[in-house]
């Protein structure tokens, strides 16, 4: 088959997948839902940069929640069917858009309970919904291809973290930096489209890495 | 011990800048006094780390090239010596900041955490997380060539991440530490003449040290493992 075919093909299994067993996606909304309830409780109220950091961190963990699965639950029989019937770039990719897809949703939601919990302290909203999706395509494409490394060793849920938090780090300080943009804070002409380019060679970095290094992951 | 020409060379690089560096001149910089003599001990440091760990990642490239265990052996190995020489770059640092830094007058820099908020420390920092995590990585496969493949694939992965990080973080945050635009040392307005006569052989000397280090470990690994590999063939 042709390897856009295979594709799509992929791609669509991966949304209909999900969408037959609708409790792996409830559950994500339910541990959004009471992450920030739980914050709501604990903080009171927000100030716009604890506001901001705390995001970002929810984010974090939305997306190895949301990412890990992805993973996980390719039973070995069923990657060995892959195996034999696709090749290992237009599986990664299709994986890879199905995330990205999956934790814009997330990400969504997490913004508008964010800011009916804890308020908007943002002076351009809609800025700061841009920002935010970005930062999930990122977060989703790094955490992805680890995900795909720690399906192959134990304990795979904690070891993901262990993998991608530095490796994470100069994306997160990127994104909490620029999404001060929507809080009013003044920036050098050009800065913020700086960071932006940034950040969007970073992702075409990874999805490059992505294309390269999965098919070695891929034979067992 | 196997004598080659490279080991000599290291031994009398290194003689040279331990007497060189602490008893040649070097300039007299009211905040630094003589404590810039450990430029030749805390920057080879890193400098060795980050050849050791260039090493490592060609080593897991070859790996994914010609799937043979001893490059495994020897990512691995270059990965463990890097790690170590980034540990003593921490505490070489952490010496002479206390020196230098660590000023009580000064309300920013008081406290450890406003210290390690320093680009060049957040990056150390991420290296070295990055490399614990290879080495946990490591331990939780039990298969060989599927741990060895694996960690490859994320030696690789990790390392082209570091990079571009390692080249942005400082410009986003103000720091105090020396080499602000890029690599501390190199550049040519950074450093005293005289001192460029005892650092670059230093940075030299301290290299191949890890690089022996590093050859001796592996050697003890590839008779450790002699039966695997000579059933490889």
């Amino acid at each position: 088959m042709h390897p856009y075919k295979q594709f799509s093909a992929l791609l669509k299994k991966e949304i209909l997948l999900e969408l037959r067993q609708k409790h792996a996606l409830y559950g994500m909304m339910l541990y959004i839902a009471s992450t920030i309830f739980v914050l709501y409780l604990t903080l009171g109220d927000a100030e716009a940069e604890t506001w901001n950091a705390l995001f970002w961190i929810t984010q974090l963990f939305i997306c190895i929640n949301a990412v890990a699965k992805s993973f996980l639950q390719e039973a070995k029989g069923r990657m060995l069917y892959h195996f034999s019937i696709t090749t290992p770039s237009a599986f990664i990719l299709s994986k890879i858009v199905y995330n990205v897809l999956l934790m814009g949703i997330m990400n969504v939601i997490n913004l508008i309970l964010y800011t009916a919990f804890l308020g908007d302290p943002t002076t351009s909203f809609f800025a700061f919904v841009g920002i935010s999706l970005l930062g999930s395509i990122g977060l989703s494409l790094v955490f992805t291809m680890l995900a795909a490394i720690a399906s192959k060793a134990m304990q795979q849920a904690s070891l993901m973290a262990i993998l991608g938090f530095p490796i994470i780090i100069p994306q997160l300080m990127l994104l909490v930096r620029l999404s001060k943009t929507a809080f009013s804070e003044i920036f050098r002409d050009g800065a913020p489209l700086q960071v932006i380019f940034l950040l969007l060679a970073l992702d075409l970095s990874v999805i490059l890495l992505a294309v390269i290094l999965y098919p070695f992951l891929w034979k067992d | 011990m196997r004598i080659a020409w490279w080991k000599i060379a290291s031994i009398i690089l290194l003689c040279y800048a331990v007497v060189g560096g602490f008893l040649l001149p070097v300039p007299a910089l009211s905040q630094l006094g003589e404590t810039i003599r450990n430029l030749y001990f805390h920057v080879c440091m890193w400098f060795a780390m980050m050849i050791l760990f260039t090493i490592s990642i060609i080593h897991s490239i070859k790996y994914l090239n010609k799937s043979d265990l001893r490059h495994d052996i020897k990512a691995k190995s270059y990965a463990a010596v890097g790690t170590y020489m980034g540990l003593l770059g921490y505490s070489t640092g952490a010496i002479w900041a206390s020196f230098t830094w660590a000023d009580p007058n000064n309300p920013a820099y008081a406290s450890f955490g406003s210290i390690m908020r320093e680009p060049k420390l957040i990056g150390a920092a991420m290296a070295l997380l990055i490399y614990g995590a290879y080495f946990i990585l490591r331990n939780s496969i039990k298969d060989m060539d599927q741990r060895a493949r694996v960690s490859a694939v994320y030696n690789v992965f990790a390392y082209t991440m570091l990079f571009p990080s390692i080249w942005i973080i400082p410009r986003l945050l103000p720091s105090l530490h020396p080499g602000q635009e890029g690599n501390p040392a190199l550049n040519f307005n950074d450093i005293d003449a005289r001192m460029r006569m005892v650092f670059y052989p230093a940075v030299l000397g301290w290299t191949l040290l890890g690089a022996w280090i590093t050859t001796l470990k592996i050697r003890i690994e590839l008779i450790q493992e002699k039966k695997i590999l000579s059933n490889e063939k």
